[in-house]
Parts: C-alpha cells; structure tokens; sequence
C-alpha cells in the first residue's frame, strides 16, 4: 500500500468517531489553513512587486504608495503557519479526549501523525510549499533540548536507579546492537544486484541503521500505565526511551562524520578507534556536564524565595544551558540535559515555590508537546509529497530487519542481566519489550536531516523511516495495549500511602543493615552512601534552610495537602446546605442536624476519604495527572485562606461556632501538635463521651467541663485513638457505610483535639468566655497560632472565613 | 574424618532448614565468625563491630530483630541474648528472595512470614499489635538520622499512617460485614458490635491488609549470591 494513500485512509477512519462538534472546528481550522494558503498564493506572485512597492515608498514617494490595505503574509509566514499547526494540533487533541472509547484505543502520537498528514494533505492539494522551519539547526537546537528535558526531567528517580544497571544494559547495547545489526544486514541485502541498490555503501547502510533504531517508546508508555505492568517493565521501556535518543544521536554525528571524511580519504582503522573512544567521551562528557549544571542551577534556587518568578527560568535557561555548552564541545547535549533534570529535579522541587514548581511542569509538558507536533506534522507534510522514493525491497527489509533485530537484542540482551537479576525478567516482560518498539519522532528527524550531498538516495531513506514508523505506531502501538492484556503481565497496583512510604524506607534501611550484617556491598548500601553524603553535604548546600529535609515530611505533607484540599472542596459542595451567615449558623447549631444533612456529609466524606490515589510514578508525555494540577491549583486558595484566617482568627474556629457539617469534613488533616512528651507518662483519658455529643450539644460540652480540665484530658490522651461511633439521634441506627464514616470522623475529630497545641486552646477558651468581644487579642493569639502551625495544619483551621468570603 | 562428616551433615540439615545453599552457607559462616570473633555465638556487642551499621538510623531496631524469639521461632516474646549460627542463618534466611519456582502458595506462605518479619520490628513489645506509640517509635527512628526534622512531625506523620491503616481496616471490615462468610478476626471487626472499642493498633492481619497489592517479594530480599567482597569489619 502506499504510505499516501494509507494515511489518508488512517486520517479518514481516525476522524470518524470525532463529534459533529469537533468536525465543524477540524472544518474551521481547515479553511483557515486552506485560507491562508491561498493567500499566500496569491501574495507570492505579487510578492516582487509589493517589495518594490515597498522600497518605492521608502525612496521619499509617499503620496503614490500609501494605500488602504495591503497584505504581507510572507513577513508573518513561517510563526503564522507554525501556530495554526498547532491550534490545530491542539483540537485534534482535545477531540481525541473527549471521545471516551478513542484514548484507550490508539496512542496520542498516532493522532499527531494523522493531523500532520491532513495538513500535508492540505499543503500538497493547495500546492504550497511548507515553510522551511526544520533544519538540522532548528531540529538539534530547538526542538529536540525540551523533548529530551521533559522525559528526563519527569523520570521516577527511584526506580531507575533501582534498575540501573539494567537499564544501562539494555537501553545502551540494545541501541548499538540494533544499529549496527539492521546496518550490516541491509548492506547484505544491497549486495543483491537485482534490488538495484548497489550505490548504497556500508557506511550509509549503518547510518541508516543507527536513525531506524531510534526507539521511542512514548506512546507505549501510557499504554503500560494504564495496565499497570509492573515497574521493572515500565523502567525498561522508560529508560529506553530516555537514553536511546541520546545513543542513536551520538552514532549518527559519528557516522556522519565518518561519511564525510570517506568521501576525501579512506577510513583508516585508527580512526574506527577514535570513534569508538569518541562514542564514550561524547556520552561520558555530556552526563558529567549535565550533572555540574544540575548542581548549580539546584544552588542558585536555594537564593530565589524573594523572587519566586524567576524559578522556573533558572531552571530552563540552565538545563539549556547545559544542552549548549556540551553541544559546544562536540559532547551529548541530550546526556547532559537529561543529567541535568535528573539532577536539579530532587533539589528545585525542594526549593521553588509551589507555583514554580507548577509552572515548571507545565511549561515543560508544553515545550515539549510543541516541538513533538511540530514533529509529527513535519512528518506529515513529507508523507504526503512527490520526495519519495520507493523500494520494495529495501523497504521490506527494513522492516523485517527491525523487527528481527530488536527481537535478537531483546532476548539476547535479557538472557544476560536475568542471570544477575534476583527478579529475571520473563519471556512475557521480554516479549512485551519487543513488541514495543516503536519508532517515532527521533528517527524520522535524523532521517529528514541527512545531506542531500553526502547520501543521493536520501529520498529512499525517509521513505523507509517513514514506513517504519507508520507501521510500528500504527501496528504495534494500537495493539500493545491486547497484548499486553493477553499476555497477563505482573501487575504492580500500587497506592501512594504514608504507610507504604513508611513501610519501603524500614525497608531500605533493614536491607542496607541485614547486608552491612552479612558484610555485603550491593545497591542498597551504594544507595545508602549517597543518601547520607547526600545529606552530610549536597543538602546542605543546596537546599535553603527552613525547609522539610526528609523526603518522607514532604510526601506526608503532599498527601496532607491533597487531603486539605479535599476537605475544601468538600466544604464548599456541603457549605452549600449551610451557608447561612455567621449568627444564623451558631442558632442552627444548636438544633441538630436533619438526617438528609448528615447523609450528605457521610457521602462527601466517604468520597474524599483516603481514596486510592494513583501513584506519582505516572507519566504521560501530553498530559499532567488531572488531579495532580487541581492540587497545586487549590494550593493558593488554600495559603490564601490560611493567611485571611490569621486576620479572622476568631469565634469561627470555636466548636460551637461553626456548623458541625464543616467541623466533620475537616477532621482529616492533624496540625503540627507539640503535645507534651511528660503527657506521654500521664494517664491514658477516654473522653469519648464529650467528644461524641460535640456535634450536638457543645455548649454543654463546655459548660459542663471546666474548659482547662477538658483540655487537660484531651492533651494527656496521645495513645488511644478512640473509634467509637457517634449516637445521633438523626441518624438511622444501622448504617453500613455511614457507620464507618463517623468513626472516621470522630477519630479524626478527637485527634485534633489533642493535638491541638496550646495557644489555640487558649484563644479558646477566651473567646469561649468573652464571645466575640476580644477581637484584637484574639488576632493577637491568631498570628501567635501561625507562628506555631504550618501551612499543612491548616486543614485544622475552620472554612467559615472562607466560607463567608464567598 | 569423622568431624568433617559431621559438619557436611550439618550443613545439609541447614540447607534444608533454611533453603539456603551450601557455598552460602559457609559464606555466612565465615562472615558469623568474623562477627562473632570465632566464638560459637554472637551477642549483641558484636554488631557494634559493623562499620557501616552504626550509621543506620534504625540500626537498634535491626539489631534487636536478630535477637527476637518471635523472629528465632523460639517464642512468642522476649529477647535471646545470643544466638548461635544456625539462629543466625534463620534470621538471614528471611531475606531470601522468592524463587520463581515456587507455586503459588509457597510464595504466600513465604510473603507471609517475611511481612511477619518486618512486623515483629514495629510491634516491639510483642503484644501482636502496633500501637500508636510504637509506630511513632520506629518513625521518629527513622527520621532520627536527620537532625532537621522535629520530633512533632515525625508525630503528626505517624498519626496520619496510623489513622490510614486504622482507615484501611475499618473499610475492610465494613466489607466483611456484607457477604463475606468468614470476617477475619481483627480488633476492628468487633469494633460495629461494641461502638466503646478504640483501635488499639494494627494487628496482624491490619498489616497484611496494608501490605496487599505491594509486592513484597520483590523487595525484601538480599542479595547472597556473590558473597565474595565481603566488607572488613574492625
């Protein structure tokens, strides 16, 4: 089949299921397109003579040339069409989620491939010559540093190194391997005079050979996450898609140099030498310089928490600064800007502000989303077009040849790390590994970018990558996803918890002990040894001062944050049934609660209560974690609200003065208590039965207690976390479901009364006493308050400031 | 003659007894002896030769595990005060990784008792349950390594563990309720019948419930096969 005519077929039957909706702007787009074109036409012709017309009016004839409207579509041309291309781009994409059926069927690069086609369709039928945006410098220098930075920059840190050597191992023999084993093949291949491809030389067939074995695995990626295969899997294909670009690029700038020096002289096997030492420097060289600018720019974001805006900037112009200087000295810029993010990476998200760090991220995901299209639509516009050359047998072997050789270095290079693995993996892992390579954007870039003058049949070359590539995204990338469901590969379900954390770092530590015991040296104990000098020095230096130091007190406080969150959004949706002011509320208050009220508080609250979260591992090239964003979206509410609340700090945060609704929702988050550790030896006090009528009557829960006794007991009571459920007279007796909610939320409840520190106790009980009299002293505890808590106590702290803004 | 029968004997009994190959054995054996300064047992004092141990932040905890009855399957509490290789073989024999020729039930029976493993370090006074105190405990001994972290946090952070798992059991039990014939006995599962009851701790079976979906056989295990760099000890 010709590639023309298959991708229009793709193009038709990827457009089908798309709403009318999404057709009318597909349409729109068009005609823009088509428009432009058109104009562009039309302004080519006449192009010599507004240029004239130009020149004539700066040569002092004004009356003559002024005129009403004129057009310069060729002055706007290249970033006019650049951004319609990916307007475009970007509502294919967001026709493709809506659809709910389509993302589980084919990966989003296929999507990319099809829009650049249409486009290429759509400048091939309007005869229009594509501006020339990609050319190697363009390529090298614009659009591959974002690409590289965001996949390793969004790396799993720990998992990769877990399985480093592995990685190493397959990511980077399997790309020579493969290189050298498709080169040497075809050229066996070119032999066969009757092919007519004799003019082809060895040294183009490896060249061909390094850039055909380019994986990029991307679109497989998500297709494993949503599966869940397990994480040495996931690391595998992850860590190939994250050094084989670097690999395949450095074999090519070799070779391309070898192809240019055997056009002068012969290549002497002194020079084979140097190229092989040259292969180590360049990888060496580039990771070393990544690592020393990781370094610096992680220690110049330790100075920026006045000018927070600049974060994000440091963070890009370093890692392309890294990308530069290694390219300048002939060394990996994609090894030393993937060295680079994976380096700062640990140290900036430490450092910058939660905004930074968001508009990192996202700025990320977009640059690099924006040269991948920009990518596949270059890759579609030179499907369709007169520049092909086919070969049915070179083509077919090379596709063969692909498939056969990562098939012999997959199984090959296995059998060899299985036998220094504890876990091997198995012929299903290795299988999966096979089927997934899938070719993408990398290879087609080199290949568009050969020298005409160094390689007569290039047209064949891109022609082939070309079919490759339709034939592994489209093939492989839609039926990865069965196989890997038919194959029933080791699942991995986990779920981000504090106690799995917990629990995984006991481990760390007992292994690197049960080793250091048994006087062994492997990983964990090389993990150890960073860890600590880790700790001794490179955090100290680089991360500021006043900021958690445990990976472990920020993953709680994430999770922490996260829940907050919730308990906000839940307090908004419940604040709904209560958003009487203020007065109205304390009178509510006292009136009990109707059982619709209580049910939709047991239903937010079971909703939002320790759901399984998804793990930070995920990773997709287009997108962030939708809930990941609404997080960091809602951080700023909640700083915001903690801060207004400062200045608020009064009678809201009473029990008795705010509605039991928001006190329930928010019993989730405990505020950075300082319990007395004398407390500890003190006696264990049930005090469930104040506590359970809280809800109901807590004026007597006050009236009748002294307020200090009732602190006292509560603060002596650390070690018993009651689980009693709550006697409401609302509520129906038996409740499945609802019964375990109110033992959550008494649990929660009573946890916040003891860890309640002190001064707020007694900013209680003082407006407790004096109502709402003292309002200056109790701003005055209020900032007192904040002093002590943390902004991660804030789910302690009462929704009605909020609430009341709103 | 005679002795050198023996000891091959033994190491087979051992073999048998904790999976363990000969050429590890005798690996371990010799490490046991460097350890234990050629004497037939080993007492606490002598982990204390380990370099790299004493910078571990739960390195009590680890060296306490070794000397654990519950551990030794010699008890259900208390503390031996020495142990001799065999005992030490046993507790090595915990970090075995899973082979992957064991059926199915072997490797549950084999994630068992290495989760046993991992909660006889919490569950420090024996009493088949973690209770808050001791899961503050082992947190704040983790975070002890790093003098930036205040005790609270490491509070806050085991309370909010603690309040997850009690949440992970109270679900599962709410689920046991409905049809499952045979609810597993856990301190929450008579929580429904008596409203008074607090959660004491995780259990057992909490802990199980905690660990189920993670793959433990995938990571707790240690690596015996090149047991040559075998690091000094002074």
């Amino acid at each position: 089949m010709h590639p023309m005519r298959e991708a229009h077929s793709m193009g038709v039957r990827g457009l089908v299921p798309f709403g009318p909706w999404n057709w009318c702007l597909l349409l729109a787009t068009l005609q823009c397109c088509e428009a432009s074109s058109e104009l562009n036409r039309s302004t080519d012709s006449s192009a010599q003579h507004e240029l004239h017309v130009r020149f004539a009016a700066a040569s002092s004839q004004p009356a003559e040339t002024i005129s009403v409207f004129t057009l310069d579509y060729d002055y706007v041309q290249i970033p006019y069409e650049v951004t319609l291309w990916i307007l475009l781009a970007s509502l294919a994409k967001i026709g493709f989620h809506l659809n709910r059926r389509l993302p589980g069927l084919m990966p989003e690069s296929c999507l990319l491939i099809l829009v650049g086609a249409l486009v290429g369709a759509v400048i091939f039928g309007t005869d229009h010559k594509s501006p020339p945006v990609m050319d190697s410098s363009v390529y090298f220098l614009y659009l591959l540093p974002p690409i590289v930075l965001e996949s390793g920059y969004f790396m799993p840190t720990r998992p990769f190194f877990e399985n480093l050597g592995s990685v190493l191992w397959w990511a980077g023999l399997g790309a020579l391997l493969n290189a050298f084993g498709i080169g040497l093949s075809l050229y066996l291949v070119c032999q066969v005079p009757a092919f007519g491809l004799g003019d082809i030389s060895l040294l183009q067939n490896l060249l061909f050979g390094s850039l055909i074995s380019a994986v990029d695995p991307v679109a497989v990626l998500a297709v494993f996450e949503e599966a869940r295969v397990n994480e040495q899997l996931y690391m595998m294909i992850f860590g190939e898609a994250l050094l084989n670009d670097g690999i395949s690029v450095v074999l090519y700038n070799i070779l391309i140099a070898f192809t240019k020096m055997h056009k002068y002289e012969d290549i002497e096997p002194v020079d084979i030498l140097a190229g092989c030492a040259r292969f180590i420097i360049v990888g060496c060289g580039g990771v070393f310089f990544g690592v020393i600018f990781g370094f610096i720019s992680a220690f110049i974001t330790r100075f920026t928490q006045n000018i927070s805006a600049i974060e994000p900037l440091i963070v890009f112009m370093f890692s392309y600064l890294s990308y530069l200087v290694a390219e300048t000295l002939y060394l990996s810029g994609i090894l030393a800007i993937t060295a680079c993010a994976v380096t700062m990476k640990k140290y900036v998200e430490e450092n910058v502000s939660q905004t930074s760090y968001t508009t990192i991220k996202y700025f990320m995901k977009m640059l690099s989303s924006i040269s991948e299209t920009l990518i596949f639509i270059f890759m579609g516009v030179s499907t369709i077009g007169k520049n092909h050359e086919w070969n049915w047998a070179f083509i077919c072997f090379t596709l063969v040849f692909c498939q056969i050789w990562r098939a012999i270095s997959v199984f090959a290079l296995f059998y060899v790390s299985n036998q220094f693995r504890t876990f091997p993996f198995s012929i299903k892992d290795q299988c999966v590994i096979f089927y997934s390579g899938v070719r993408g954007a990398g290879s087609f870039s080199l290949a568009f970018l050969l020298p005409l003058t160094l390689f007569p049949r290039k047209k064949l070359f891109v022609t082939a990558t070309l079919v490759v590539i339709y034939f592994t995204v489209f093939i492989q990338g839609i039926t990865v996803g069965p196989l890997v469901r038919y194959l029933d590969v080791r699942k991995t379900n986990k779920k981000e918890s504090i106690n799995e954390e917990l629990h995984t770092r006991l481990m760390d530590h007992l292994k690197a002990g049960v080793e250091d015991v048994c006087g062994q040296w492997s990983h964990y104990q090389v993990r150890d040894k960073f860890k600590k000098f880790d700790h001794k020095y490179l955090r100290k230096i680089l991360i500021r001062k006043n900021l958690p130091k445990s990976s472990l007190v920020s993953l709680y406080k994430k999770l922490e944050m996260k829940q907050a969150i919730e308990m906000v959004e839940s307090g908004v949706l419940s604040s709904t049934a209560f958003s009487a002011p203020h007065q109205a509320q304390r009178t509510q208050e006292t009136k009990r609660l109707s059982p619709e009220d209580v049910q939709s508080m047991r239903d937010i609250l079971t909703r939002n209560m320790y759901q399984v979260r998804q793990r930070t591992l995920s990773y997709n090239k287009y997108n962030l974690q939708p809930q990941t964003s609404e997080k960091q979206a809602k951080e700023i509410l909640i700083r915001r609200r903690n801060t207004f609340r400062e200045s608020m700090k009064k009678g809201h945060s009473l029990p008795q003065g705010k509605p039991a609704g928001t006190k329930n929702i928010r019993y989730l988050s405990f505020p950075y208590s300082n319990p007395l550790p004398a407390g500890r030896d003190m006696k264990v006090a049930e005090f469930t039965d104040h506590d359970g009528s809280d809800s109901e009557l807590p004026p007597i829960t006050f009236n009748t207690h002294s307020p200090t006794e009732s602190i006292q007991e509560r603060r002596w009571t650390p070690e018993v976390i009651p689980m009693k459920s709550l006697h409401r007279a609302g509520m129906p007796p038996h409740f499945g479901y609802g019964r375990n909610v109110s033992q959550e939320e008494h649990l929660g409840r009573s946890r916040r009364a003891i860890l309640r520190p002190r001064p707020l106790f007694h900013a209680v009980d003082e407006e407790f006493e004096s109502q709402e009299e003292s309002e200056e002293e109790a701003a005055a505890f209020g900032s007192l308050l904040s002093a002590e808590l943390r902004p991660g106590a804030d789910g302690n702290l009462s929704h009605s400031p909020l609430l009341q803004r709103k | 003659m005679g002795a050198a029968h023996s000891a091959s004997e033994e190491v087979r009994e051992l073999e048998g007894k904790t999976g363990f190959s000969s050429d590890q054995i005798e690996q371990l054996h010799r490490r046991f002896k460097q350890l234990s300064g050629d004497q037939p047992t080993i007492r606490k004092e002598n982990f204390n030769n380990v370099p790299d141990l004493e910078l571990n932040p739960i390195r009590s905890k680890i060296v306490r595990a070794f000397f654990d009855n519950r551990n030794l399957r010699k008890g259900s509490s208390g503390l031996a005060d020495e142990i001799n290789f065999e005992d030490f073989l046993t507790i090595m024999s915990y970090f075995r990784p899973i082979d992957t020729t064991m059926d199915e039930e072997q490797v549950q029976l084999c994630r068992k008792e290495k989760l046993r493993f991992l909660f006889h370090m919490y569950d420090s006074d024996s009493d088949g349950r973690i209770t808050l105190e001791e899961y503050r405990n082992v947190v704040e001994e983790l975070l002890s390594g790093n003098p930036h972290i205040e005790k609270e946090s490491a509070r806050s952070i085991a309370d909010g563990a603690m309040m997850e798992a009690a949440s992970v059991c109270v679900g599962q039990m709410v689920r046991a309720r409905g049809p499952r014939p045979h609810p597993p006995l856990s301190a929450c599962q008579a929580l429904p019948a008596e409203p008074d009851q607090v959660y004491e701790g995780i259990t057992f079976d909490d802990f199980l419930k905690i660990w189920q979906g993670i793959d433990i056989e995938t990571k707790m295990h240690v690596r015996f096969l090149n047991m040559e760099t075998i690091a000094l000890c002074h």
